[in-house]
């Protein structure tokens, strides 16, 4: 009897677990995409480092780690990370990588610093709190899902709603502003669910391997697809897939973490894709030059002069390549 | 005690200088955050160092550690030139897939070794000093004293060796390579020490806070100067400072020293942006406020010299009709026709304003530039 | 074609700058109706930005732009702009349909989705460009003309009265350089007015009717054989400070 129960207890947590791995990685995949493909993959290795001296002190005011409240802490600091990696890059010579470099590490230590501050100052309540920098998805308990469930929906909703005002947004910014969209507004949204997406994923993954939630899913979505719906909804189900799947190879040994398992298991789907995805896959594309080398060598022989052939199976190459 | 002060003083002045100078270069190259994924992705590495020699300063340590760095080098670039991937997500995935590696190794045979990944990633001056070079009976300080030294002493050697090279690799790849000096060597040397420079600083500051001292001093340093040489000696000295008055500062308040050099680092940063002269927010803004009304009085006399002479001066140059031309407001165009009057570039005709010949030859210069 | 009332484009006294350098100095500009108008001038002179300004992509520092007697923002539905095509990732995840779609956004408004008859149109511009054969195309399988035809597709299907295009002939081949031309003196014909910022001075005659030369200032502005002497042209290419002395 005592056994059984454990073991129901046991499932209990796994698919508590399961199901908020699976929810991350829906939406931190989905909105992954636009990162992405607006080549900021790394703003948001920023946002989720930047995020954690907001978690401080988002504990420190209020003494509580309800998750909302800790999440709208990182949120903040998330946002004004950003808004100085911005800033610095407007106002001064320096570029991106420098000023995200800056903000990434200096924020992470301020969040170390008020960390320690917290531990020495004897608070009992703060065990937990440096999850956020490792993550310990086994500790997602019912609400944690439940504010991954409510903030994420709003988050996917909202990204279905202005869906063709983001897209022409990402795709030709010049064009959006002409015919009256209103840009600046939908680059601070679209930046905003960005930061929803990674302060939800903070305390499962952790602010390390954050990053790795939003791009792995949706670069291994683009090998297989050309269309922007496509691309996100394979992005969400390569999410899912990867949260679903650590989780569960995860639990099914002692001494292997969750978070690190997960972005192995979506890593392993970018490799997947890049070698064996029709038509862009690195085996596809090999296939298909070895065939139009061969065919063109045929055509010469009987044909066309051979210098003319050499340079047409150059362009070619590159134009595969 | 205040020799362990001293200890610990060294190793974060000696640490803040070899991770200052290469830094200067990531920074030009536009590569800082190669640095974030390598300290990252040299975890695999270390862990796998530290099952063969059980220690974690041995010199195959920095070794190995530094080819894993390398490596994820040539990884991120191997998957750039799939062109499936662009840069900055090839390098999103690279470092924390070799990360989650070694976080996983450590955690799975933590029992066996006694690595752990919050000293890794996090790092702990305070404990730097434990680890002693001791020699029979003779202690000669401490063991990342000597780790650090000798990489600082390398990246001198190699910045000062292949400074030629490296300032025009960092600024001109094509001409570099015409000439014959092979960027992609200078490259890889770079990121080779890059590697071996943050494995040395595990120690005492983590994977995470190195990225602070390599890209923060040279940040602060690209804005006060536009020479390679000054950069460099300035990024050395603000890292020291830096370092010396974090680790004050953390003494006083009691929490994490490396954090609290990053945390000094970002303000310094800040300040820095503030007051610099000609680049800095202040001046920026007091420029911006003085060309303003330079700009706009420009603007009056090109505007004026555009229609002189024209059907259409009559009405382009009455005072009363100016600001709906240019469509500023009027309190704005009162005060820009007073400065433009004082300053006698141009002159009032009755309710007209016409050009003086000063105010001529602005408008000539504002439109030859 | 001179029906001096009305004007397609007015600018007046426009100044634009970027932080403290001057990319504009008072530009007056008017365009009547029903033209085929180049704007030239050597690299660096403004031309993306007198048509950025125009649409009110950038902030004047002075000067107003009307589109019919109105401000832009009220007119934007007969405006029609294609950008260079350099300004977009051709790699983004779209097909050729889709980005013609894109067109439509303008006239459909926030949250609607496009719907058949919008499909319709595009596929219609599609034809007149010579692309409705490559409708499911992933665009960075296009050539530069293609992705060119593209993008005038997406502005045929804004269909604007006034149209906006910078470099359209930029990097494209000789048959879609000559395709685009017999698009745009359609559009002529059809009362439009087109806008074009133009590279090559060989083809000024033999393509536009209308011309602007620009060099920071505004150097000449009218019907090409009026305005296209080479006085003028020495006066936008070179010769600047002679020009200066002389006045």
């Amino acid at each position: 009897m005592d056994n059984l129960y454990f073991l129901t207890r046991f499932d209990y947590t796994l698919i508590i677990v399961s199901i908020g791995a699976a929810l991350l990685g829906t939406v931190s995949g989905a909105l992954g995409t636009y990162a992405v493909l607006r080549r900021q993959s790394l703003l948001g290795d920023a946002i989720s480092h930047a995020a954690l001296p907001g978690i401080a002190i988002a504990f420190l005011l209020t003494g509580s780690k309800t998750p909302l409240i800790l999440v709208l802490g990182a949120a903040v600091a998330g946002w004004l990370g950003t808004l100085i990696i911005l800033s610095i890059v407007r106002l001064t010579r320096i570029k991106y990588d420098s000023a995200l470099g800056l903000v990434l590490s200096t924020f992470f230590g301020f969040g170390l610093v008020l960390l320690t501050f917290i531990q020495r100052s004897g608070n009992a309540n703060q065990a937990g709190l440096d999850d956020f920098i490792f993550g310990q998805a086994a500790t997602i308990l019912k609400r944690d899902v439940l504010t991954i469930g409510i903030l994420g929906g709003v988050a996917l909703i909202i990204m279905v709603i202005f869906w063709k005002e983001l897209k022409l947004l990402i795709f030709d910014e010049g064009f959006a502003a002409s015919i009256g969209l209103p840009t600046r507004s939908l680059d601070i949204l679209l930046t905003s669910l960005l930061v929803i997406a990674i302060v939800l994923g903070l305390q499962a993954v952790g602010a390390v391997l954050m990053s790795a939630m939003l791009v792995a899913p949706a670069v291994a979505a683009r090998q297989w697809t050309d269309r922007l719906n496509l691309m996100v909804t394979l992005a969400a189900c390569f999410g899912a897939f990867a949260g679903v799947s650590g989780t569960i190879i995860s639990s099914s040994a002692t001494g292997i973490p969750t978070g690190p398992t997960i972005i192995l298991c979506a890593t392993v789907a970018v490799g997947f894709s890049i070698a064996f995805a029709p038509n862009r896959g690195l085996l596809w594309n090999s296939i298909k030059q070895r065939r139009n080398r061969r065919n063109l060598k045929i055509a010469t022989n009987k044909f066309v002069g051979a210098t003319a052939a050499e340079n047409q199976i150059k362009e070619n190459d590159t134009r595969t390549s | 005690m205040i020799q362990e002060h001293l200890d610990i003083l060294l190793i974060a002045i000696v640490t803040a200088s070899a991770c200052a100078l290469p830094g200067v270069f990531l920074v030009l190259r536009r590569m800082t955050l190669m640095s974030d994924a390598i300290s990252h992705a040299i975890l695999p590495g270390i862990v796998l160092a530290f099952f063969l020699t059980h220690s974690l300063s041995s010199p195959l340590m920095i070794l190995a550690a530094a080819a894993t760095g390398v490596l994820t080098v040539v990884f991120v670039e191997l998957l750039q030139k799939t062109k499936l991937v662009k840069e900055d997500a090839a390098i999103g995935l690279t470092f924390p897939a070799l990360f989650s590696i070694g976080v996983i190794l450590i955690s799975r045979f933590s029992s066996n070794i006694h690595l752990d990944i919050d000293a890794v990633l996090l790092g702990e001056l305070a404990y730097a000093p434990l680890n002693r070079l001791e020699i029979s009976v003779y202690d000669l300080g401490p063991v990342s004293l000597y780790v650090m030294g000798g990489m600082l002493l390398l990246n001198l050697a190699f910045i000062i060796i292949f400074y030629k090279e490296l300032k025009l690799a960092t600024f001109d790849v094509s001409l570099a390579a015409t000439l014959g000096f092979a960027p992609a060597l200078i490259h890889y040397g770079l990121m080779t020490l890059v590697s071996m420079t943050t494995v040395g600083a595990f120690d005492a500051v983590g994977s995470i806070l190195v990225v602070a001292l390599i890209a923060g001093p040279p940040a602060t340093a690209y804005l006060m100067t536009d020479s390679l040489t000054r950069m460099l000696v300035l990024s050395v000295i603000i890292g020291c400072m830096n370092a010396v008055s974090g680790y004050w500062l953390s003494f006083l308040l009691n929490v994490s020293i490396a954090g609290t050099i990053a945390t000094v680092t970002f303000f310094v940063f800040g300040l820095i942006f503030m007051i610099v002269p000609n680049r800095g927010l202040i001046s920026i803004a007091r420029r911006h406020i003085r060309q303003k009304w330079e700009f706009a009085q420009t603007m009056l006399v090109i505007h004026l010299f555009n229609h002189e002479g024209l059907p259409e001066a009559q009405d382009e140059s009455e005072i009363a009709h100016l600001h709906e031309h240019l469509r500023w407001e009027p309190t704005f165009a009162t005060r820009v026709v007073k400065y433009a009057l004082n300053n006698r570039y141009v002159s009032q005709q009755a309710t007209q304003l016409m050009l003086t010949d000063r105010g001529r030859s602005i408008a000539q210069q504002a439109l030859v530039q | 074609m001179q029906a001096p009332d009305v004007k397609a484009i007015e600018v007046t006294d426009l100044t634009v700058a970027y932080r403290e350098t001057p990319v504009l100095w008072d530009i007056d500009l008017d365009v009547p109706p029903g033209v085929l108008l180049a704007i030239v001038g050597p690299n660096g002179a403004g031309k993306t930005t007198l048509i950025k300004a125009i649409l009110g992509l950038v902030r004047p520092a002075a000067g107003n732009v009307l589109i019919y007697n109105k401000p832009y923002a009220l007119q934007r539905k007969i405006v029609g702009y294609v950008p260079q095509r350099g300004s977009v990732d051709w790699d983004f995840p779209t097909n050729v349909l889709d980005v013609v779609m894109m067109g439509r956004y303008g006239a459909l408004g926030w949250i609607r989705r496009p719907g058949k008859q919008d499909r319709e149109m595009a596929m219609h511009a599609l034809e007149k460009v010579g692309m409705e054969k490559y409708t499911t195309r992933q665009i960075s399988q296009l050539s530069g003309g293609q992705q060119q035809r593209v993008f005038l597709a997406r502005a045929l299907v804004q269909d604007a009265t006034i149209y906006l295009m910078d470099e359209p002939f930029q990097g494209v081949d000789a048959t879609t350089e000559r395709a685009i031309i017999s698009l745009l003196q359609e559009l002529r014909e059809n009362g439009k007015t087109v806008v074009v910022v133009h590279h090559d001075l060989q083809t000024v005659t033999d393509y536009f009717d209308w011309v602007t030369l620009l060099n920071i200032r505004r150097i000449a502005s009218g019907p090409v054989d009026e305005t296209f002497t080479s006085d003028n042209l020495r006066e936008t290419y070179g010769g600047r400070i002679a020009f200066m002395k002389n006045r």
